[in-house]
């Protein structure tokens, strides 16, 4: 049971531990602690089986392959760390890793902060069941499968669409173009689908932790005369910190590791002005057949993620201290 | 689950799972092999093992009576060879077909798996075949050239299909046929284009460019196309197109084949991709070019939008309905008057996996397709196309009034220039995804230079080719 345990969340998984010790107290007087051990890893066993089978063998795989010339088939040529000098030489492929990083602001940032506002609107003004409709309709695009919602999308910001169509009846004809095709706007405009898509499950996080705040703090803020947006600030922020660490945490990786929307909306174009690392690691595993260079990529990809989320792990376990 | 994954590696809270893990990943590490190291044979052996079997060279190998499955992988929205398979099963009721389709660009990665799996296919649509070959993936089909006699077919038709020794494509051993040779060129909108005064197809490029724009001064597109990613970059088309004009065919044909030391980077190629920016910045393309896809494009010529669009006639069915009677074709003309023509002219490629389980039955289908009458039929009125096969053979006619007629005849012309080209973007594997779009896009975007978009292109090729 132990390994699993890493895969809840944090919160939940400091209250188990107080159960667990609980339980393992009574029972260690009745058995022995050798005996304890090997059935707390046979209880383990078929998760980490499917742990290791599904996960931890393609991540060493990956590192493996990724020190070798490989076209997917026919025998592989040693070639040392010549694939991981290629990522970070050639502007074509670590120029994707700068989009991703481009993409946070749209997938994170804007999420998260949004989200933090209309949550705390929600919760002041729509408490009843306009909160909940208005919950519900934000939460949809978390329903909707990525590859309809990109389709949905390319139509609403091509040249024609409905975007343009309403530039033209508010008189901004000068600024309709067609979003996802210009270089100027394709990777903003791929940024905004991740924030339509990403924005409900902050909004909903959020809010679940918003009821755990002690209504007394709002209470007695108010009454040593607190504005609404002190209240925010001093109350609401810090008391949801474990909260927006976690949506942070979804949604950078979300950003870094993205894939669907881009591959459906642009396919990485115009140019190469929207390809980011998950799709140029697909083009070059699979119709480049060059499987070294893209594992190489994908553990870069991996490093940079571990890098990213680091300090927000921190902000997260901060709080909880 | 990749951020529950993320969270396991940076907290591991106890020993004893640490060390779990660590055991682990010492177990899967050592356990590793070379990847590729010993699944495979090598392209020599392969090519050993596929010659021919001996029966298949003393009778043509055929079908057989008794029960055969065929295991067919077929592209997505192509009617042709599901048709074609139905009426070969009327023809020989032993042989069922289980077919399995996908888009040609999940086929393009998708091949290689397929082909070395455990359940190979007896016929799979190709995408670019080299590497296949040299993996040892693809079945040799010389023995088949003899026993059913398609070495007294014309020899183009099976050149694009042929990969030497050393790689190159256009000689050596056959590894694929074409169920029928598809060409390219210029369809338009019949009405729009005397609307511009365009009373015959023009001669010339000049005469070509000089429509552009009175279309364009008449309110009309001059020419649709589509150049978003997802589809690929369709100026491709009509830049390989100018390169002709303006330049020989052959020289193309080697940079496609990837023989040695050839270049797209040639003198007369930057003045072919300097007139396709010409044409781009005069605005004879939509301004959305980037964000067009094949279909998209194809609807919207449809539907009167653009007076030219250059495309294959595989999409001559499509027109047909969308614009009955109303669309015309003709080749892409050369740039003086009376020069030879050239087009983009590729067979509808398949392939029989080397592990095929009927290979023969396959083979014959091939032969079936050049040579039957109803299949020949099925080819033109479907495909589109000109079915191949021997030349004492008449092309089966289409429907009066179809454009297919005039691509059919628009064929003739093509081959007696000799001018077939194979198309740009299938040089290499990935040379359409990593040169030509991006680069072309670029272009559209005002990002790129003619001479910068070769070079590019040129760079791109000689690192795919290193690999």
């Amino acid at each position: 049971m132990l390994p699993a345990r890493g895969l809840t969340e944090p919160r939940i998984a400091r209250s188990d531990v107080k159960v667990r010790a609980r339980w393992a107290a009574r029972t260690l007087s009745a058995g022995g602690s050798a005996r304890q051990a090997v059935i707390g890893w046979l209880f383990v066993l078929p998760a980490l089986l499917i742990y290791a089978a599904f996960v931890l063998q393609p991540l060493v795989l990956t590192v493996q392959y990724s020190l070798y010339r490989w076209d997917g088939v026919a025998p592989a040529t040693w070639v040392g760390l010549s694939n991981y000098q290629a990522v970070l030489t050639d502007p074509n492929l670590f120029g994707t890793i700068f989009n991703a990083f481009r993409l946070i602001v749209f997938f994170s940032f804007i999420p998260v902060t949004l989200g933090l506002v209309v949550a705390s609107v929600i919760r002041r003004v729509a408490a009843g069941s306009l909160g909940t409709f208005a919950r519900t309709v934000l939460f949809l695009p978390q329903v909707i499968p990525l590859v309809a919602a990109g389709i949905v999308w390319s139509w609403v910001l091509s040249l024609t669409g409905i975007l343009n169509q309403l530039l033209r009846a508010l008189g901004l004809a000068a600024l309709t173009r067609a979003w996802l095709g210009d270089f100027d706007t394709a990777l903003p405009a791929v940024g905004v689908i991740g924030t339509w898509v990403l924005l409900g499950l902050c909004i909903v996080l959020l809010l679940t932790g918003m009821t755990k705040i002690d209504p007394a703090l709002y209470e007695s803020a108010r009454l040593d005369g607190a504005t609404a947006v002190r209240e925010f600030i001093a109350i609401t922020v810090p008391s949801l910190r474990n909260e927006i660490a976690v949506c942070l945490t979804v949604t950078v990786i979300a950003a870094l590791a993205s894939f669907d929307i881009v591959y459906v909306s642009t396919g990485g174009g115009p140019g190469l002005a929207t390809m980011v690392p998950g799709l140029q690691i697909y083009v070059l595993a699979f119709s480049a057949r060059q499987v070294g260079l893209a594992s190489a990529l994908a553990v870069v990809l991996v490093v940079l993620v571990l890098i990213v989320i680091l300090p927000i792990q921190r902000l997260g376990r901060g709080s909880a201290q | 689950m990749f951020r529950n994954e993320v969270k396991r590696l940076l907290q591991p809270e106890l020993p004893a799972a640490r060390l779990g893990v660590a055991a682990l990943t010492l177990i899967l590490v050592t356990a590793c092999v070379a990847p590729g190291a010993v699944a495979t044979q090598s392209p020599t052996a392969s090519q050993v093992s596929t010659a021919p079997s001996a029966s298949s060279a003393a009778a043509a190998p055929t079908c057989g009576t008794a029960p055969v499955e065929l295991n067919a992988y077929f592209e997505t929205g192509f009617d042709l060879p599901f048709r074609l398979s139905e009426e070969f099963t009327k023809q020989y009721p032993n042989v069922t077909w289980k077919i399995s389709q996908d888009q040609f660009t999940n086929l393009m990665s998708s091949t290689p798996r397929l082909l070395s799996g455990d359940n190979p296919p007896d016929l799979i649509r190709l995408p670019s075949m080299v590497s296949l070959v040299k993996d040892g993936l693809l079945k040799n089909l010389d023995g088949y050239v003899t026993a059913f006699g398609w070495d007294k077919w014309p020899a183009a038709q099976l050149a694009q299909n042929r990969v030497g020794t050393d790689g190159t494509r256009g000689a050596g051993s056959l590894y694929a046929m074409g169920l029928n040779y598809s060409l390219t060129g210029v369809f338009y909108n019949k009405k729009l284009a005397s609307q511009i005064g365009m009373t015959s197809p023009p001669k010339t490029v000049a005469e070509f460019e000089s429509l552009l724009p009175k279309a364009k001064s008449a309110g009309l597109l001059p020419i649709m196309v589509w150049n978003a990613s997802a589809s690929g970059g369709g100026l491709a088309f009509p830049l390989q197109q100018l390169m002709a004009a303006y330049g020989p065919a052959q020289p193309i044909n080697d940079w496609i084949f990837q023989k040695k030391g050839a270049t797209i980077d040639t003198p007369t190629n930057v003045t072919a991709a300097q007139h396709l920016q010409q044409w781009i910045e005069a605005g004879y393309f939509p301004s959305d070019a980037n964000a067009i896809q094949y279909t998209d494009a194809n609807a919207r010529f449809g539907k009167g939008e653009g007076v030219f669009i250059f495309n294959g006639d595989w999409q001559d069915a499509g027109y047909d309905k969308d614009m009955t009677g109303n669309s015309g074709f003709f080749v892409f003309p050369p740039a003086q008057a009376g020069g030879s023509v050239a087009a983009m002219s590729a067979p509808l490629t398949y392939g029989i996996a080397t592990k095929a389980k009927h290979a023969d039955c396959a083979a014959f289908f091939f032969n079936w397709v050049a040579t039957n009458d109803k299949a020949r039929q099925i080819d033109v009125s479907v495909g589109g196309s000109n079915p191949g096969g021997p030349t004492n053979l008449a092309i089966p006619p289409a429907a009066p009034g179809s454009v297919i007629n005039e691509t059919l005849a628009a064929g003739g012309d093509v081959a007696k220039a000799n001018g077939a080209m194979d198309f740009i973007a299938n040089a290499t594997g990935s040379i359409f995804a990593q040169g030509w779009t991006p680069e072309l896009q670029k272009m559209v975007g005002g990002k790129q230079t003619a001479a910068g978009l070769l070079q590019a292109v040129q760079a791109e090729y000689e690192k795919e080719l290193k690999q």
